[in-house]
């Protein structure tokens, strides 16, 4: 166990310096563009503090990983971009060739017009610009990739825990993450689904650990941290639609039937205009997209408070020096105060999402009890 | 009338970021209140008896966290207003 911590440790460390030493390589060729473009001086004014443009930096999701920007030499981890195109094929390259999404590199580049802003399009010869597939490993690509990594590694081992000590006191790991498994064991599945809660248990302890999981790492600020992973509209509507699909799979008879023909509601309310299984229907779809909006707005909105108190400091300091200095005073134990406000958020969000979750299964599982 | 509706559609899209402005501050006031009356009665249901308060404080938590998405949800049509063309 010891060796295999050891060994993990060492992976991780290993690629995580493999990639900032790459991205330095990659540094050297920015450099010399700089230099080459000295010449125009337009670009290397420094501009007024934008909130808006930073706040939307940090919260939508990258080609490349910014780490900080040293005057005007931004360190970034290049991540590698994969795109298929109708025309050209399958392009694999490194983010670097776009420069900071200055140079385009075989007709693609990154868009800065309204429509695709901040994506790769393609510049076709006859003037269109269109979107090829983009299956790019991105900043928020990378970021779940080290949390599934770190909860395959974690849930192997404590699986094999139990195995090897069966029905001895937690050894280890185990300690950390049994009262949550429990937890959600005994509070969440078996109270919503009822006797059938072991099919669905592996799915709902994924769900809440990942979800957990990403929210936390989303408030680090060291890489592999520190990307927006739940704050992107994409991942929790894929979450939702496994539990949609989950839902649908398992409904009973009995379900549909409760939807389109409820038993004990008058027959008016069915009959010339189909008003309650209508609305019974639409709330099917319209749980699930709540149970999105619900994880995807608290999440942004705990990271856009965050960082609008930090462009406080250098909104103020654009103004005078002392004024950034002194609403640093507020702005830090404020910031402090509800990054810890979000650990809670993270977990409270999880838990919600799960329960939700089961709840619906257990709703479909239902059985007529007369 | 007509010049009413003229200038109507001359202000359009300031009107609309003010709309939107409104209506996230009515969202923040309705989740004030919905989770007020939460607090409130978790309060008083831990006077009444206390040693239920572990139970009422995570049944608390979670009406809290439902009633905060709905208010979300408010915030999320604002922003869409705010940031499409």
């Amino acid at each position: 166990m010891k060796q295999r911590l050891k060994l993990t440790t060492v992976f991780v460390l290993a690629t995580l310096s493999i990639l900032v030493l790459s991205s330095a390589m990659f540094l050297k060729n920015t450099d010399s563009k700089t230099e080459k473009g000295l010449a125009s001086t337009q670009k290397h004014t420094p501009r007024p503090f934008d909130a808006k443009e930073m706040i939307m930096d940090h919260i939508m999701d990258s080609y490349e990983w910014h780490l900080f920007t040293y005057k005007d030499y931004h360190c970034c981890i290049p991540l590698p971009v994969i795109l298929y195109s109708k025309d050209k094929g399958l392009h694999i390259f490194f983010s670097s060739k776009f420069h900071h999404g200055e140079s385009s590199y075989k007709g693609f580049k990154i868009s800065t017009e309204e429509k695709y802003h901040g994506k790769i399009v393609e510049e076709l010869p006859d003037g269109s610009i269109v979107k090829p597939l983009d299956l790019s490993i991105t900043k928020v690509t990378v970021s779940f990739f080290f949390t599934m990594l770190l909860m395959i590694w974690l849930f192997v081992s404590i699986s094999k825990a139990y195995r090897q000590h069966k029905n001895q006191p937690p050894h280890g790991i185990q300690n950390l993450l049994e009262p949550l498994i429990l937890f959600i064991r005994d509070e969440v599945a078996k109270p919503s689904i009822g006797e059938k809660y072991e099919r669905y248990l592996p799915y709902l302890l994924t769900l809440f650990f990942f979800i957990f999981f990403n929210n936390i790492f989303g408030l680090v600020p060291i890489p592999p941290g520190g990307a927006n992973v739940m704050g992107n509209v994409a991942i929790p509507t894929v979450m939702a639609l496994f539990t949609f699909a989950l839902v649908i799979l398992s409904s009973t008879k009995y379900f549909w039937i409760d939807i389109f023909n409820t038993p004990g509601v008058p027959w008016w309310l069915k009959f010339p205009i189909p008003l309650l299984p209508l609305i019974e229907f639409l709330s099917l779809f319209i749980k699930h997209i709540v149970l999105v909006i619900r994880l995807f707005a608290n999440i942004i909105a705990g990271h856009i408070v965050a960082l609008g108190f930090f462009a406080l400091i250098f909104i103020f300091g654009e103004m005078s020096l002392l004024g950034g200095y002194g609403i640093s005073f507020i702005s830090v134990p404020f910031t402090v105060f509800l990054t810890l406000l979000e650990i809670l958020v993270a977990f409270i969000q999880a838990y919600v999402f799960t329960l939700l979750s089961a709840l619906y299964v257990g709703l479909a599982l239902e059985e007529p009890h007369h | 009338m007509l010049p009413l509706m003229i200038l109507l559609q001359a202000a359009g899209s300031t009107l609309g970021l003010m709309g939107a402005g409104f209506g996230a501050g009515l969202a923040a006031i309705g989740a004030g209140i919905g989770i007020g009356q939460i607090g409130g009665k978790a309060m008083e249901a831990i006077s009444r008896q206390p040693e239920a308060v572990g139970d009422i404080r995570s049944n608390m938590i979670i009406s809290a966290a439902l009633i905060e998405g709905v208010a979300f949800f408010a915030i999320v049509i604002c922003l869409l207003i705010l940031f499409q063309k």
